[in-house]
């Protein structure tokens, strides 16, 4: 039983087909088409199999993501902009400035061309905001059933600028935790679209470029030790991950966990905890106890972080995450064994 | 964080303020009974919503050494038996099947796969939040869709509605897997239970709102044990245990209601009516627990053709208790888990074999991941957050 | 088995059909299970139907039951 993510294409509509992904005539067209008046750059217009980047000035950081989305088209995004903006962020939060983007689709066969051009607007459009370029590609297409309309890879590069150190292994007791804005937004948009759940269309993802916000904090900060992008998984998961690789426990304080009205509602209606959810624009920063106001007022100046809060801190541990209720309690958290579901219990 | 047609009662219910406030009054009357008694007070809840909300609310470490706050068989998803589960992901394999089920069914384990391993090898499972989604689901597909009905009262009368819904509609390609449970006759097994030890019970609030204040009141007017209706927002719960305490301080063997705002002496009647008409009370085997009589429900005859095992063919399920699985012993408080023969080791949290480990804030699971690390924190009381944002 | 959350009945579809409001998400619910119902009555949702309607009186009694409490400072 196919669940379709997008529109099925009307009789007269174009659509791709397994020739599209052949590297012939077809191919040449739909690239020629879809991609490049979009992504338009030199690097790619050349079209050769490798983009020369030429030398770039300082430590190089790559990374890569594959984004599979259900539905493809949300309230807040598509999967494009989400294949860019995810890419850009990872690239971000590493302490690099993002540079060039590769972008590899596999389409299933009969996917409208309307969908692919509207994608691929998406892409563009980040791209010129950020100054990121798309600089390599790749398309294949596969059979009816054997890809749900469309998957992308994106590859990135960027520059650490001269003397910038991130990581785990700087985060020490006494850290202070915090988070660039509402939790939730973009997992449970996806959810509530799955399950026709809002109804008044309040819920948006918060997809979005995080380079701005990293590279403020990255300039001003001089104890700024790590930073995550909160993908899959939450704040809750990013957490954890953090405190294992430090060696150091991490406690969140529950009352300072920042969750929109409407998220707050879809939570309780759907059974979902707001820290596991995803989102994708949002990223946890760890900073030394003595610039932590200084940092909470860096992210609130940004545009994508006017609800940062404080969350949490670090302590002296073997890797715990740890949430102090409300009530004052203590309660463990732990990774999740899949994604959330809609519960009744 | 203020909504502006929000009713004010209901954001004081959640008010952390409140929540401290009532916790004092809790811990102060706890004290007090706990020195009478010469030890803490046992308490059982029977809801997997009251197990997730007293977890997330630290409460349990909070009220360590003066109130026990047990869990009983209360997750209906949790006491599902192996043997259901089996049958569940049988007609999820079946060409042309589609089974659709709430989201906590996917990764309770039968007795080798789970629904969710099964959907990876190409089993159509589908997650829905509302049985109405499955009746869609239905009129929008040539093949089967065969609906998981699990859940208490609390959700049977809503999977009783799919039932005249696609009747209504005429659909023909609909079915129910009945796997529903009952409160009262499993309160009635762990109650005759020689060996159970408890000084009372916080109960479910929503299935109470179906079948009324009154069907449990045989807790205490049979069984001498005190007994409170409960809601589920942390002064609610706090609020729960505060009027126990009163009812064990008093020696009164009670069933009190404290959850007004929406449990009824007699229920919701319409609520009943539409169960009594699609479903049919039946016996039917609890994980960890075995045959409960009376305890399940099947669809009642006029409606035979929405049983997916009748429609399906299928069998007598073969009842799943794993040898060794001492969940009920747990739950009566005989042993801890660390004494089940399984724990750690052919059960834990990767592969859970009963309830207790099923819920992933049942005994086991908790012990599991809580005491099995070194240097917990055991918060005896009340800490302020150092920073605030 | 007992997630159930207070709603605000925003709209009525007919057919025993509402929408209803829980912190400004707006969703579609049944009533069949509790009879008629009215714009701005709040009722209990779970797994899309209402189980009950929230009696307000109830719950205005209850926190007063325990701000009174509270004042006593606490003794009980």
């Amino acid at each position: 039983m196919a669940k379709k993510g997008w529109e099925e294409a009307g009789n007269k509509e174009e659509v791709v087909l397994l020739p599209h992904g052949d590297g012939g005539a077809l191919t040449h067209e739909l690239i020629e088409r879809v991609f490049l008046p979009r992504f338009a750059n030199p690097l790619l217009r050349q079209l050769g199999d490798g983009a020369v980047l030429g030398p770039l000035s300082g430590r190089v950081v790559l990374t890569t993501d594959s984004f599979v989305v259900d539905p493809l088209f949300f309230p807040g995004g598509d999967i494009g902009k989400l294949a860019v903006c995810g890419t850009i962020n990872d690239l971000a939060v590493s302490g690099a400035v993002p540079r060039y983007l590769t972008a590899g689709f596999i389409i299933e066969e009969g996917l409208p061309l309307s969908v692919l051009e509207r994608v691929a607007e998406s892409m563009a459009a980040v791209c010129r905001d950020t100054g990121v370029e798309i600089v390599a590609g790749d398309t294949k297409v596969v059979e009816r059933g054997a890809a749900d309309g469309l998957f992308i890879n994106t590859a990135g590069v960027g520059v650490m600028p001269e003397g910038v150190e991130l990581g785990c292994d700087l985060v020490s007791p006494g850290d202070v935790v915090l988070a660039s804005g509402n939790l939730g937004e973009h997992g449970l948009t996806i959810l509530a679209q799955r399950h026709r759940l809002d109804a008044g269309g309040r819920l948006r993802s918060d997809c979005a470029p995080l380079n701005g916000l990293t590279g403020r904090l990255i300039r001003e900060l001089k104890t700024l030790r790590v930073m995550r992008d909160l993908t899959r998984g939450g704040l809750a998961t990013a957490a954890k991950e953090i405190a294992g690789a430090a060696g150091v426990t991490i406690r969140l304080f529950e009352s300072a966990c920042p969750v929109s009205p409407v998220v707050r509602g879809a939570c309780e209606l759907l059974g979902l905890d707001p820290l596991y959810l995803a989102n994708e624009g949002k990223l946890m920063a760890v900073v030394g106890r003595a610039e932590a106001e200084q940092a909470l007022a860096l992210m609130r100046a940004d545009p994508l972080g006017p609800d940062a809060v404080i969350i949490g801190e670090v302590g002296e541990g073997e890797g715990d995450l740890l949430l102090q209720t409300g009530l004052g309690g203590t309660k463990v958290l732990d990774l999740l064994a899949g994604d959330p579901l809609p519960r009744i219990c | 964080m203020a909504e502006s047609d929000r009713l004010p009662e209901l954001e004081r219910m959640r008010d952390a303020d409140l929540a401290r406030g009532l916790f004092g009054v809790v811990r102060d009357k706890a004290s007090r009974v706990r020195d009478r008694l010469g030890r803490p007070l046992v308490v059982m809840e029977v809801c997997g919503t009251h197990t997730m909300a007293i977890a997330r609310s630290g409460l349990r470490g909070l009220l360590a050494g003066l109130v026990e706050l047990r869990s009983g068989p209360g997750c209906p998803v949790c006491v599902t038996d192996q043997g259901h589960i089996d049958q569940m992901i049988e007609l999820a394999s079946r060409p042309n099947v589609t089974v659709a089920t709430f989201g906590d069914m996917i990764r309770v384990p039968g007795s080798r796969a789970s629904l969710e391993r099964a959907r990876a090898s190409g089993a159509a499972v589908e997650v829905v939040y509302s049985p109405a989604d499955a009746v869609d689901l239905a009129a929008a597909t040539a093949g089967e869709v065969v609906f998981l009905g699990v859940g208490f009262e609390t959700t049977a009368p809503a999977v009783a509605l799919s039932v005249q819904l696609a009747a209504g509609r005429k659909l023909a390609n609909y079915s129910i897997y009945p796997a529903h449970k009952l409160v009262p006759p499993v309160m009635r097994t762990l109650l005759a239970m020689p060996e159970l030890k408890l000084d009372g019970f916080l109960l479910p609030g929503h299935a109470t709102a179906i079948i009324g204040r009154r069907a449990l009141d045989f807790v205490g007017s049979e069984f001498g044990l005190p007994a409170v209706v409960t809601g589920f927002e942390v002064p609610e719960i706090l609020d729960g245990l505060r009027v126990l305490l009163d009812l064990v301080e008093s020696g009164r063997p009670a069933v009190e209601n404290a959850y007004r705002r929406v449990v009824r002496e007699e229920g919701n009647l319409q609520a009943r009516a539409v169960m009594d008409r699609y479903f049919a009370v039946e016996d039917t085997a609890w994980r960890g627990f075995g045959r409960v009589p009376g305890s399940g429900m099947g669809l009642a005859v006029a409606y035979r053709d929405f049983d997916a095992r009748i429609r399906f063919g299928l069998g007598e399920a073969a009842p799943g208790l794993e040898k060794g699985c001492r969940c009920g012993d747990l739950m009566k408080g005989l042993i801890n888990p660390d004494e089940c023969p399984l724990f750690g080791r052919a059960c834990h949290p990767g592969r859970p074999a009963g309830p207790c480990m099923v819920s992933s804030e049942g005994a086991c699971a908790a012990f599991y991941r809580y005491e099995r690390r070194a240097g917990f924190p055991r918060a005896g009381g009340l800490e302020e957050a150092p920073i605030r944002g | 088995m007992c997630l159930a959350v207070p709603g605000r009945v925003a709209e009525i579809l007919g057919d025993n059909w509402v929408l209803i409001e829980t912190f400004g998400l707006t969703s579609k619910v049944g009533t069949h299970l509790v009879g008629e119902v009215a714009v701005d009555d709040y009722l209990v949702v779970h797994a899309g139907y209402a189980i009950e309607k929230l009696d307000v009186d109830e719950a205005r009694e209850r926190i007063r039951l325990w701000e009174e409490l509270l004042a006593d400072g606490g003794i009980g």
